[in-house]
């Protein structure tokens, strides 16, 4: 089985990836939301550290910290403005 | 649709999907167990082959050198269309963004945040054959770390550090310079992108051979592309949203 061959620090990422996935899809309020898919991006960058995917992990860190907040803060913005 | 349909066409397809991947999940590997011969091949003839140390840089840029070239492409044409869509000749230059931020603290860390993860991003760029990293990944923290420098001080900083004029021959020779790369080797009568320059010393800065440029080159062309993504988005959306503002 996947489950059995996985060492505790593997699946304890797991588990905190999913939590931070589901509280994204919860958090109603969009700003705020951003905030949250930034804590599950730092996650998701520890989680292939961890699976040993450190090439992955570089771009996940920059694509999640930087690349789509700025993207979809500008898209609220715009929206506000109409 | 009232909700008595949707949920009446939501659980089937719920329950199906369901099923599957349960079936899908239960038929996994074992972690660690994988079951392609590549992998293994890979691990096996990249570095005798190559003398790169970084194997995931050396299937990307040499062994499957074609399909990233393609890849490459995407993220141009992409950006082009943006550009085509967002950037609008001619247009008046708002007055002055007065957007400096207060906080020397913030300033000061920040220059110096700027500072370190260009450093580690040119880094990861020039040594992405040898350790984690390489012209994608490389490309798009520079990008990143150059975008800080709108964060922590002003429009007019950032205008200073990109704009279009500079940054577009940056993002055309990169992109170019990996089809030309590619191109020389078929002068020598050799076949598209064949790593001609190669296999240099392992572990060091001349150890990819071609790859090494074409990591370099790709890395040029990210970083370029993603700062003109994000010169567009501030320009188009952000000035003009915050022009407003003060005015109002």
């Amino acid at each position: 089985m996947l489950v059995a061959s996985l060492e505790p620090l593997q699946y304890s990422i797991f588990i905190l990836v999913a939590i931070a996935a589901t509280a994204v899809v919860l958090t109603r309020d969009v700003q705020r939301q951003i905030v949250v898919n930034g804590f599950y991006g730092i996650l998701l960058v520890i989680l292939f550290v961890v699976f040993a995917a450190p090439d992955v992990a570089l771009s996940m860190l920059a694509v999640s910290t930087v690349g789509y907040p700025l993207v979809v803060l500008i898209a609220i913005a715009k929206g506000r403005a109409k | 649709m009232t909700r008595r349909i949707r949920v009446a066409i939501f659980l089937p397809a719920l329950g199906l999907f369901g099923v599957l991947l349960a079936w899908a999940l239960v038929g996994i590997p074992d972690f660690g167990h994988y079951r392609g011969p590549y992998g293994y091949l890979l691990n096996r003839v990249a570095l005798p082959e190559r003398h790169m140390t970084n194997v995931v840089t050396s299937v990307v840029f040499d062994y499957r050198g074609f399909d990233t070239m393609g890849e490459e492409f995407i993220l141009f044409a992409a950006v082009l269309g943006v550009v085509l869509l967002l950037r609008q000749g001619g247009r008046e230059q708002p007055d002055e963004l007065n957007d400096s931020v207060g906080s020397d603290g913030v300033r000061i860390g920040g220059v110096l945040a700027v500072g370190a993860c260009v450093l580690v991003s040119l880094w990861l760029i020039a040594y992405g054959f040898v350790t984690p990293g390489g012209g994608f990944q490389g490309g798009a923290a520079l990008a990143s770390s150059v975008v800080l420098v709108f964060l922590v001080s002003s429009h007019k900083a950032w205008s200073g550090v990109a704009s279009d004029h500079a940054l577009d021959p940056f993002d055309g020779v990169g992109a170019g310079g990996y089809v030309v790369i590619g191109l020389g080797a078929l002068i020598g009568g050799l076949p598209f992108l064949t790593n001609v320059l190669g296999p240099g010393v392992p572990g060091t800065l001349w150890s990819g051979g071609s790859a090494a440029f074409v990591n370099w080159s790709a890395g040029m062309e990210v970083a370029a592309a993603n700062l003109i993504l994000f010169t567009e988005f501030i320009d188009e959306y952000v000035v003009p949203l915050a022009a407003g503002d003060t005015a109002g």
